[in-house]
């Protein structure tokens, strides 16, 4: 296989991330994770495997998850896209889910968190009160390798107890 | 008086010190995306390098071509073997003694192995520069197979060690042979066989797998020309050690070397080891004068920076006929791939193995193990376990089992039968360890009684009895386990990394206003250190642990320490840690003396400070303490309020634990289900129990993964069929079973906090325990042993040959 030397010609794409406007020239061929890290410095979604099984990359867009990893920066021309640096409150407080993240003992080295989050946000915006088995398929598309989920599940009850105005009385265990 | 107990609660509870469930400090960073891992740290210029790999298993290389991929725009260079030599970086040495190719120089030896290094402006262009590479290749036969390394004519994998019939580990009987390792009393051994009223032996394999941490190897090196310096960023457990290998290698002395470990996206032995993209990224920035930065996909990741497992042990166990056990025997054939990468400690060229006679009190044992070469990836990283111990309890504990089985016993009474008991430690094992300390009857006594152990042996056998009736076509089975490890390498007497003594340390400073910055040799990848760390100095020196920082991880700060894996951190760092706040307690309470007008030996230490023997009015706080230290210290004592504390452990701390699973098997499907899963670990004094039993949750899924399918295999012709999540089994929230966790606590009695290290406990554990469920499951229709990993199709052919099917 030969690779052609000519360079590449840029698109413009525009993009609402995180609610700020932003336009920029891209390849066609720029995946939008590298765009994200790489062109607008949000490294808090992360690669795991370029292949769309492990899910550190998953950002929202338009109101769905997306794996980052596998959509070019020019297919989101036009979207609201959102990553997890968005994710806390206007008043910087941390958002339900990652309040119940730290409360519920649900990250370790904290690689798949931000894609895990995203997920997680989009799930409850889809039902607000999941049950466990729920949760569990719900988060089938994000591998974490330290935590066994079992937390990462609390982490998500606690959030949508706490978005349904409830407490959540389980510890982490 | 009851307001008196209340303030002393309080200000116990206000140190979240040792011992609570604090939350963790890490958090903060890494739910808003604000973590800093390798891939995230970007320089000016920066440039990006990446390999071209061999498609074959084993071939010699007659031409490499890169005159295409010069010529495309913003591609800088291209490395092979040839630009390596003059600098005399082609080969690397390995942690056990080899040496391995950094680019293949003249042929390849597995698949995906590394032959050419490209350097260009940025990723997309690095790939596209990789296929215009031009490699051609004269292929040779391939050995995949261990069990045929030493036939006469198998082919020769390493002729750069031809002639060489001496390796690092002694006497090589064969071209594929590495060493021959052996411990224990042979003759002795072999007369309690004679002698012994039944035997069983059986072929046990655990076969390879991968660590797999969510983030791949990586790293980021950039040489200033002008001041002769090398920044190093990367994913690495042991940033000293790397530090210093990357000085001897370069010569570049190593005060000018700065190695920094950012935040690690999990590791789990995959980043203890030293990687041709680490060498191959320093070459690229001194010859270019630019940071360059490398970063493996997942299929590289999968398929060439370290395997574990790979062991096939044959083992002997002589019991008498009531069920006592009088001897061991195990021999090992260890497949090494084609270069002994293992990142063992550097005298045990087969780890920990001789840890294999477990929990029993086996009075004679004999250990031998083979390492061989095959046309495999090298590696033998402790994934999730200190140094082939999970080998060790694998063997084991299927091997109590099928003695069980021939004995017509029950496994757990088995056990009971054969324990080290409580009195015996600290207990001399017959493989030539020293136990610090136990209470195993207790343990599994505890677990058998949570799980209503009888009861479930009672229903197994009603569904047996069903299930030849017709009635069912689900089998039960229950997986007994009880795993005793060896963490926290390790004592200079024994062990070393390259030379380098495996001590850790801790620099602990005070400032004047009382609070805390403390440094370590550790490294965490996820464990979770500036938390737990800084509960230690706050129980010490009754600082609150909010105003404690940890710092770890570069090593121009942190004071020289062998890094973490193998749960040596709690043991080894986590020792120094108490003995560097003991060094600091001991000058502040000098300090307080001064500043109460008593003799030190007139107070004594009281939650946060120092108090009056029989005085308790009278007392100073260690933030008091703190300030004086600065500002007014006794007369003759320099101020300041800090010290650092090198730890050389006196031994090795021996965690333990009872696991049980249940599982349904579907004998027409080949589906197990986890019904239950129940863990106890003592792991001796508990630092904070949040993370322990986070940890024991995260391990136990790497063993279910494990046992039940996680594979890197390889086809006859050595392609490596397992390098992609999509064939590499990584359990989803789905498939996860739920853990139950539980623990006793039997501290370590030579360490300082009397805390022995968690982390590897569950792979340990859990790998015998899945695997004996799966076993113990089949035993009734005539099985002793079924090979792991136990996928469904695995499980539904051993179902079909035991006629299961009908």
């Amino acid at each position: 296989m030969s690779a052609d030397t000519t360079p590449i010609a840029t698109l413009p794409v525009t993009l609402t991330v995180n609610g700020r406007k932003v336009q920029r020239f891209v390849e066609p061929r720029t995946l939008l994770i590298h765009f994200l890290r790489e062109e607008l410095s949000l490294t808090g979604a992360h690669i795991g495997c370029e292949t769309s099984h492990c899910g550190a990359c998953t950002v929202e867009i338009d109101g769905l998850s997306v794996k980052s990893c596998t959509l070019f920066a020019v297919q989101a021309d036009g979207a609201a896209v959102n990553t997890v640096e968005g994710l806390a409150n206007p008043d910087g407080t941390l958002h339900a889910l990652q309040e119940g993240f730290r409360q519920m003992h649900g990250l370790q080295c904290g690689f798949c968190t931000p894609g895990m989050l995203m997920r997680a946000k989009v799930l409850l915006s889809e039902n607000p009160d999941p049950t466990e088995e729920e949760i569990r398929h719900g988060i089938a598309g994000n591998l974490c390798r330290c935590t066994g989920y079992q937390n990462i599940v609390k982490a998500i009850q606690h959030a949508a107890a706490t978005l349904n105005g409830r407490v959540f009385q389980e510890a982490a265990e | 008086m009851n307001e008196m107990v209340i303030t002393r609660a309080e200000r116990e509870a206000r140190l979240e010190g040792m011992g609570c469930k604090r939350k963790r400090v890490e958090d903060v960073r890494f739910t808003q995306g604000r973590g800093q891992y390798v891939d995230d740290i970007k320089l000016p210029g920066m440039l990006h390098g990446d390999f071209v790999r061999s498609q074959y298993a084993h071939a010699k290389i007659t031409r490499i071509d890169a005159s295409k991929a010069l010529a495309l725009p913003g591609v800088i260079a291209v490395l092979t073997a040839e630009e390596l030599k003059p600098l005399g970086l082609h080969w690397m040495p390995t942690l056990a003694g080899d040496v391995q190719a950094v680019l293949a120089d003249g042929k390849v030896c597995f698949q995906n192995q590394e032959i050419a290094f490209v350097i260009a402006e940025d990723r997309y262009i690095v790939d596209d520069a990789l296929q215009l590479i031009e490699v051609e290749y004269e292929e040779l036969p391939v050995l995949v197979d261990p069990f045929r390394a030493l036939d006469p004519e198998a082919p020769v994998i390493r002729p750069d060690l031809d002639g060489k019939m001496v390796g690092a580990h002694g006497p090589r009987k064969h071209h594929n042979h590495i060493f021959e390792w052996t411990i224990g009393d042979r003759p002795g051994t072999d007369e309690a066989f004679a002698a012994a009223e039944v035997t069983v032996k059986e072929m046990i394999s655990y076969h390879r797998t991968h660590p797999s941490p969510l983030e791949t190897c990586q790293c980021l090196a950039a040489f200033d020309k002008v001041k002769g310096e090398l920044t190093l960023y990367g994913t690495f457990q042991a940033p000293h050690v790397i530090r210093t290998v990357a000085s001897l290698l370069s010569k570049i002395p190593e005060h000018k070397i700065h190695v920094i470990a950012p935040d690690i996206g999990g590791g789990f032995g995959n980043k203890v080891g030293a990687y041709s993209g680490y060498i191959c990224s320093i070459v690229a920035s001194i010859v270019t004068g630019l940071p360059v930065k490398w970063v493996e996909d997942r299929m590289e990741n999968l398929s060439t920076t370290s395997f574990a497992r790979d062991y096939h042990m044959t083992t002997e166990i002589a019991a008498t006929r009531d069920g006592k056990v009088t001897g061991l025997r195990v021999h090992v054939l260890a497949d090494h791939g084609a270069f002994d990468a293992c990142a063992d400690p550097s005298k045990w060229p087969a780890g920990f193995m001789n840890i294999v006679t477990g929990s029993y009190d086996f009075p004679v044992a004999h250990l031998a193990v083979d390492g061989v070469y095959t046309n495999k990836a090298p590696g033998g990283v402790a994934y999730r376990c200190s140094f082939r111990v999970t080998e060790a309890a694998y063997c084991i504990e299927r091997g109590m089992d099928i003695l069980a089985q021939k004995l017509g016993m029950d496994p757990a009474d088995l056990r009971m039968k054969n324990f080290i008991r409580r009195e015996q430690f600290p207990y001399q094992s017959a493989l030539g360890w020293e136990y610090d300390s136990g209470d195993y009857h207790l343990a599994m006594q505890k677990a058998m009684d949570a799980i209503d152990y009888r009861a479930l042996r009672a229903e197994q056998k009603a569904r047996q009895e069903a299930f030849r009736r017709g009635e069912t076509r689900e089998i039960m089975g229950i997986g007994v386990t009880f795993f005793t490890e060896i963490v926290g390498a390790g004592p200079s007497k024994n062990c070393d990394i390259l030379g380098v003594a495996m001590f850790d340390s801790a620099e602990i400073r005070i400032h004047p206003t009382g609070s805390i910055i403390a440094r370590m040799g550790s490294k965490s990848q996820g464990q979770g250190h500036e938390t737990t760390w800084a509960q230690i100095i706050a129980t010490e020196l009754g600082i609150p642990a909010a105003d404690i920082m940890i710092e770890e991880g570069n090593t121009d700060t942190a004071p020289y320490g062998l890094g973490t894996y193998g749960s040596r951190s709690t043991p080894v760092a986590g020792a120094a840690i108490a003995l560097a706040a003991r060094k600091i307690r001991n000058k502040a309470q000098m300090i307080a003396a001064h500043l109460l007008e008593v003799s030190e030996y007139d107070l004594e230490w009281d939650i946060d400070g120092f108090r009056v023997k029989g005085n308790p009015e009278r007392s100073k706080t260690m933030t008091e303490i703190a300030w004086a230290a600065y500002n007014s210290p006794p007369p003759g004592l320099e101020p300041g309020l800090e010290a650092v504390s090198y730890y050389d452990p006196p031994n090795m701390t021996y965690p333990f634990g009872a696991y049980f699973c249940v599982m349904d098997i579907d004998v027409d499907t080949g589906v197990a289900a986890i019904r239950r899963f129940y863990a106890l670990d003592d792991c001796g004094t508990r630092i904070n129990p949040m993370i322990i039993e986070g940890q024991v949750h995260g391990g136990l899924t790497e063993a279910f993964a494990i046992a039940m399918g996680q594979e890197i295999k390889y086809d006859a012709m050595g392609n490596v069929q397992g390098a992609s999540f999509m064939d590499f089994f990584l359990p989803t929230a789905v498939e996860t079973p739920k853990w139950e966790t539980d623990h006793t606590v039997t501290p370590s009695p030579h360490h300082p906090i009397g805390a022995k290290g968690v982390g590897e406990s569950p792979n340990v554990g859990g790998v015998p325990c899945f695997s004996n469920a799966v076993n113990d499951a089949f035993g009734f229709l005539g099985s002793t042993h079924i090979q792991m990993p136990h996928d469904a199709w695995r499980v539904w052919e051993a179902a079909k040959r035991l006629g299961a099917h009908g």
